[in-house]
């Protein structure tokens, strides 16, 4: 049954088809996005099956694949999906489509500038002649596309954006267009098509790519390969298709990114290479073999700093106080696909590897460094959240949030009981469902009103019902309330940490009521009280494509909520062994009830 | 799970309780949440397609789930007393290792009489709301969340384990808060949504604590587990009261008691069937049902039970006295409902002796504090929404069902004699008593003190809105006609009349009520330390003192349109009119250095932290800076350098190989 | 003949060209200093090779003059086209390549 290779085909579907895509023409937008979203289906219908092939009560990896790769230094493409590493790879399929279809406009313009965009290069056109006296009229447009017909390369596309919402806000109809025999109408698709469109969904196969294979590899070189890999098309994210108007910020943001993971990454070789060498003392040869290495019994000292290098590496990756500044830039300054899959996913393989790696390899020193950690994690839970509430900037907000919610991650992680351990890899997938459809819903209001701040909303339930209602789902998953997932996983963390350390977990449970918090003084704030910016009246609800945008994300967040069995099932097995590997085991209650019931099932 | 049939000793009585596996029509009992789970969802998510329909849908859920509890207790009646404890197991919900939640209910005495009151009540608010928010567009909405709260509710009672129990704790909390803020574009409305959520959640914080302690003692979330280890006297004394009293934090944020209050009030910007429902009836008792349920926990504490009994105290007269200084009829009412809840509090906290009398007093509440407050709907509705007191009086002629129907509920809630109040309340005051010792002198004076001044603010607020003089006009610009309700609001508000009135007689003959929650709640036998009949008159005389009191004040004198200013009133006064700076005190305590400390964070974070990582940057940058002038472009200086390179390598060749 | 007088010889050799190189303005000289220090080192290989009686220095000394022969070429010319455009042959009038 597990002869079919699903991991390798799930890895070569997105990767061709990104270089496919990426070699469309410019002109060929449509189909690039069409092309994206019929390969991350695939994907996705190829994760549903590898899960369903699956066998949760069989140890070990699964779905196993292994060539040489550089035999000299025995590294190797291995492959192979436990439970923990399947239910990531689930995740990051069905993100992808929902990200593909959330980001089929964005890249062209400022939704829905990019029907707007149409009427107002016809007011700049009558701008740009002679007579057109009404240069005065619609500024913004003039201005706009008076760019693009002076065929303004570097710059257009990006004013064309711009001046697009500001029509769209405030244009009067615009002149009809006196006879023009420009070919404006495709020089209008060029200019919009300034940011290609295929580049940006090559990009997210790319990234999708890397994805699979971080969560996928099972050779700590191939991981390392991975994880580094998949930086370079999210730099590209972030720093060319960011917003329009805010071109330093956004470079800012990317290069902060990179960096950032970059030093984190570096640490991590170093640490990858010194894991080598250590084999290679205590074999015949050395390897990268993850399975192998962990059978090695390094000695206290050289596990500390070895885990010191993967530790950092992840914690900027996750990230956890204090090594989150990123976040935030990044966050706010990525497009909104984007950044659903930097805090859905990809930030997931930080905690992914604190979990896979860090512990199992390195048990003595997750030992000695847990107080840290655990210390960092409950800081971060409630850093993050009172930084949240302090916040102004939607995006950053949720951003802030996540640093929350990694710090429940890290907590349960670290904890050393299967519940909570069980629960920080359920978070892992919660938190990527409850985060990204909330970054999906600031990403709509954001396109809609094209600020993040805020003050320029209020009111909105009114005028969008359902984008509101939507809001408030999100939201309630992301403060853990009963009956979405979040609350089955913050639960399962904090019940698991509290019975080995009751102190912490009564601390880091207060940190709840601040979720609270931030989230509802958030929907407070933005979809209560009176409209108080007129220009807000004029907003639409969502649209149908949005529609199918949310409507997986919130069925999920519902459905696992209230039957999460299934993908419990899949997560313990891999996560008791994890930690039973390494010789904890979940304390018994110090008073059983008199006749334990056989519920053991 | 299977603890379906396992046998535990409940309470001090040592009666055995069976929780029987579900079988027959009891295998049903899913159905009273889904039916109105179905309603929220075919509501909620039908959206605007739904307008037309939607109250009745709503309605007829609510009714349907009613039915179903309804042939539920019938079938209870026809098993024998010790065997009416049903479990049914529906689906394993969260399993991991010796972590194992299921989702299951639990039908038994204590469950049954709460689904009987919640889908009774609420189907008659339902039906209430159709009249009350007949102009309102988004009337669907409103029974969406409705529905979504009788579900809620019901999962909270029936769960047979904490961590359901949990769930629907929390359900209801949110559905509260989006029935508080149902008239979002009000500022007030979403403050105080917001308001009631965040103190909810301080109280939850503590429900969530204890199970987690339940687990970590026991190794299960289960009633049955639990109850059986507490009744078993195996969990240490520091163990189990900490377990009580964080249980009793989280009855208090439920229940509006000190020092989680201050939401309650506020929460009354919500509309006013809500408030029936939500804010008197059901939800805010849940601490009580939480007590209650969870009696093996406390009957093994004295201490925590103490410490209930003395929020209870607390709550009563604060309740109380803050009642007596607002305008705002839904404020008063919800003072008054939290008062009350404190006599329910200080029942249950009385141990044995008093989980079944503070059961009573709030199904006697439910009745007709619900009443209460939809009559006051209907004045408001009446008076286009003028919420003052101030601007009502002598509107008895214009509406004589409401006037009728809130009379009665005003008598039974002052503890008219024969009315049920009478009932409940003097038996609750008679227990304190009972106590024995100054702590029980203190309690039941206190009890006996709250209820002179329940009978005063409910008197005032009874004579100033429906007799004295006219305070509003029919003409001019401000003009009211005031009228009668139309009948879907009276109708509910007939029912839940003859529910005050009779409700209390039918819990008290034959102690029917107490005989029939025995196996759930124990019973226990105190030493009467007055006769009930000379506590009966005295509570009678303290009553007839606070309605004579009110009586003088406020029909006897005419009623100032504007109230007093602060400075023309007493100390207390002023105090009460500032919640005894409840709010204030929260401010001051929790939200300002808050508010700075997220300020200071926001700062800390910018300047601080990434200030060090933007620090370092610009350092290596300012580093890259200076040493990019060694790049001269001189030819010559380069090759100086390269022999000193060479030079220097050699030198270090030289002097390792030493 | 003491082979070590070829290394003195060849050290002088090296020493006068870095200085040559060190202190000489002129393209052309610095060039020719350049020469004399590969030269110097030519002699030390082929000495050690005598010494060792091995061909391998020889046949690196021939490497070494082929890798002359090519950047003097490239050298030169690089020096003939700066002096057609600046008319000056002094290494301290070319530092545009700078920070």
């Amino acid at each position: 049954m597990n002869t079919v290779p699903w991991l390798t085909i799930m890895l070569l579907v997105p990767a061709v088809g990104a270089v496919v895509v990426g070699f469309l023409p410019r002109r060929r937008a449509t189909l690039a996005k069409q092309l994206t979203l019929a390969i991350t289906l695939v994907v996705l219908v190829l994760a549903v099956l590898a899960t369903v092939a699956y066998e949760p009560k069989r140890a070990g990896f699964q779905f196993a694949q292994h060539h040489s790769w550089i035999s000299t230094f025995g590294i190797s493409y291995s492959v192979g999906a436990d439970g923990i590493s399947l239910v990531l790879m689930l995740l990051a399929a069905v993100l992808l489509p929902v990200v593909v279809l959330s980001s089929w406009d964005e890249v062209d313009g400022p939704e829905p500038g990019g029907d707007g965009l149409a009427a107002p290069a016809g007011g700049g056109r009558g701008g740009a002649t002679p007579a057109g006296p009404a240069g005065g009229v619609g500024a913004g447009g003039g201005v706009a596309t008076g760019g693009v017909a002076t065929g303004g390369v570097a710059t257009g596309g990006v004013e064309g954006g711009g001046g697009g919402t500001a029509v769209l806000v405030a244009a009067p109809p615009a002149p009809p267009a006196v006879g023009l025999g420009e070919p404006v109408p495709a020089r209008g698709t060029e200019a919009r098509g300034q940011r290609s469109v295929p580049a940006f969904f090559a990009l997210l196969l790319a990234l999708e790519t890397g994805m699979i294979g971080v969560f996928a590899a099972t050779d700590v070189f191939l991981f390392y390969v991975f994880f580094e890999a998949m930086l370079i098309p999210m730099y590209f994210l972030i720093g060319s298709y960011g917003p329009v108007k805010e071109q330093a910020q956004r470079s800012y943001a990317a290069v902060k990114f990179l960096v950032y993971s970059l030093l984190g990454g570096l640490l991590m070789l170093a640490a990858v290479i010194g894991l080598y060498v250590v084999s290679a003392q205590h074999l015949a040869h050395g390897t990268f073999d993850f399975a192998t290495l962990r059978q090695l019994e390094i000695t206290p000292g050289v596990q500390k700093l070895l885990f010191l290098g993967f530790f950092v590496a992840f914690a900027i990756k996750a990230p956890l106080f204090p090594f989150h500044t990123w976040l935030p830039d990044a966050g706010a300054q990525a497009p909104t696909g984007a950044a659903v899959l930097l805090v859905g996913v990809l930030d997931k393989v930080g905690t992914f590897g604190l979990i896979r790696y860090c512990i199992p390899l390195f048990p003595d020193a997750a030992d000695y460094f847990a107080p840290m950690v655990l210390a960092l994690a409950v800081i971060g839970i409630f850093y993050g959240a009172l930084l949240a509430i302090g916040q102004r900037d939607m995006k950053r907000l949720v951003s802030y949030t996540s640093l929350a919610h990694f710090g429940f991650i890290a907590l349960g992680t670290f904890a050393f009981t299967s519940q909570a351990g069980t629960g920080a890899v359920l978070y892992m997938v919660n938190h990527g469902l409850s985060t990204g459809l909330l970054f999906l819903v600031v990403g709509f209001l954001v396109a809609r009103r094209g600020t993040r701040d805020v003050a320029a909303y209020g009111g909105l339930a009114k005028i969008t019902p359902i984008l509101a209602g939507v809001f408030l789902i999100a939201g309630l998953s992301s403060l853990a309330l009963p009956g979405t997932n979040s609350f089955v996983s913050e639960f399962l963390v904090l019940v698991g940490t509290f019975t080995v350390n009751k102190a912490l977990a009564i601390v880091a449970t207060t940190g709840i009521v601040l979720a609270a918090i931030y989230i509802l003084y958030l929907y407070q704030r933005t979809m209560t009280g009176p409209v108080t910016h007129e220009e807000n009246r004029a907003l639409l609800d969502l649209s149908v494509r949005e529609k199918i945008v949310v409507a997986p994300m919130v069925a999920l967040i519902i459905g696992l909520g209230v039957y999460p069995k299934p993908i419990i099932d899949i997560i313990r097995p891999s996560v008791t062994a994890t930690f039973a590997d390494i010789g904890k085991h979940d304390p018994a209650p110090t008073h059983p009830a008199a006749a334990q019931p056989g519920g053991h099932s | 799970m299977s603890a379906d049939t396992l046998t535990v000793a409940a309470g001090t009585g040592a009666h055995p309780l069976h929780y029987a596996a579900a079988s027959g029509v009891f295998s049903l009992s899913w159905l009273l949440i889904v039916l109105p789970l179905a309603g929220a969802a075919v509501l909620l998510i039908g959206g605007r397609r739904t307008d037309k329909f939607g109250h009745v849908i709503g309605t007829a859920a609510a009714a349907a789930s009613f039915v179903v509890g309804v042939v539920l207790f019938a079938a209870l009646l026809g098993r024998d007393g010790d065997n009416r404890a049903i479990s049914q197991h529906l689906y394993s919900w969260i399993p991991v290792n010796g972590f194992q939640v299921d989702v299951g209910l639990l039908v038994d005495q204590l469950s049954i009489v709460f689904v009987l009151l919640i889908t009774g009540v609420g189907t008659l608010i339902h039906i209430y709301s159709i009249g009350y928010m007949a102009h309102d567009p988004a009337r669907r909405k409103f029974f969406g969340y409705m529905n979504l709260f009788l579900a809620s509710m019901l999962l909270l009672v029936l769960g047979n384990n904490f961590l359901s129990l949990y769930a629907g704790w929390e359900l209801v909390g949110l559905s509260s808060y989006l029935l508080i803020k149902f008239w979002e574009d009000r500022p007030a409305a979403a403050t105080a949504a917001n308001k009631a959520f965040y103190m909810n959640r301080v109280g939850d914080v503590g429900l969530a604590l204890a199970i987690m302690f339940m687990f970590a003692t026991v190794g299960s979330t289960g009633f049955a587990d639990v109850f059986g280890a507490a009744a078993g006297g195996v969990i240490g004394y520091g163990t189990i009261t900490a377990i009580a009293l964080l249980l009793l934090l989280g009855a208090c944020g439920k229940s509006g008691q000190f020092p989680l209050q201050a939401w309650l009030p506020d929460a009354m910007e919500g509309p006013t069937p809500i408030s029936a429902l939500i804010h008197a009836a059901t939800m805010v008792t849940a601490g009580v049902y939480l007590i209650v349920r969870s009696a093996p926990i406390f009957n093994e504490t004295q201490a925590a039970r103490t410490v209930v009994v003395i929020i209870g105290a607390i709550t009563i007269l604060l309740g109380c006295v803050i009642g007596c200084a607002y305008d705002d009829i839904k404020k008063v009412l919800a003072y008054s409902t939290v008062s009350q809840i404190g006599y329910m509090f200080l029942a249950v906290g009385l141990g044995p002796a008093g989980y079944a009398l503070g059961i009573m007093h709030l199904l006697a509440h439910g009745f007709f504090k619900a009443g209460l407050f939809l009559g006051a709907g209907s004045v408001i509705h009446a008076m286009d929404d003028d919420q003052d007191m101030r601007h009502y009086g002598g509107l008895w002629r214009y509406m004589p069902v409401t006037w009728a129907t809130f009379g009665l509920g005003y008598l039974a809630i002052i503890g008219f004699p024969g009315l049920s109040g009478f009932f409940t309340k003097d038996r609750i005051i008679e227990t304190a008593f009972d106590k024995g010792g100054t702590s029980g002198y203190l309690l039941g004076s206190i009890a006996l003190l709250g209820a002179g001044i329940t009978a005063f603010y409910m008197t005032r607020l009874f004579l100033m809105t429906f007799h004295g003089t006219k305070r509003w006009s029919s003409e001019g610009a401000e003009a009211h006609h005031p009228h009668e309700a139309p009948v879907s609001m009276t109708g509910p508000m007939i029912v839940l009349a003859f529910g005050s009135v009779f409700a209390g007689g039918l819990f008290v003959l034959g102690h029917s009520l107490q005989d029939w929650l025995e196996p759930v709640a124990g019973e226990g036998e105190g030493v009467h330390t007055f006769s009930p009949l000379v506590l009966t008159l005295l509570t009678l005389v303290v009553t007839i003192g606070g309605f004579g009191a009110a009586y003088l004040r406020y029909q006897l004198r005419p009623v100032a349109v504007q109230a007093p200013t602060d400075s023309e009133v007493t100390l207390v006064t002023v105090a009460a009119r500032h919640d005894l700076f409840a709010n204030t005190f929260n401010e001051t305590v929790a939200m300002r250095p808050g508010q700075f400390l997220t300020r200071f964070l926001v700062w800390l974070d910018l300047v601080g932290v990434d200030g060090l990582v933007r620090g370092s940057a610009a350092g290596i940058g300012g580093l890259s800076g200076r040493m990019r002038r060694l790049q001269t472009g001189f030819v010559r200086s380069y090759a100086l350098s390269m022999l000193g390179g060479a030079v220097l390598v050699v030198g270090a060749l030289l002097l390792v190989r030493g | 003949m003491n082979p070590a007088n070829y290394l003195i010889l060849a050290a002088l050799l090296f020493t006068i060209g870095t200085v040559g190189v060190l202190v000489r303005r002129n393209a052309i000289v610095v060039f020719m200093s350049i020469e004399l220090m590969l030269n110097a080192s030519n002699l030390t290989l082929v000495t050690f090779s005598r010494i060792h009686g091995t061909l391998d220095g020889q046949i690196m000394a021939f490497f070494v003059m082929v890798v002359a022969a090519a950047e003097v070429v490239i050298g030169l010319a690089i020096i003939l086209s700066i002096f057609r455009t600046r008319r000056s042959a002094s290494v301290d009038d070319v530092n545009l390549l700078k920070y």
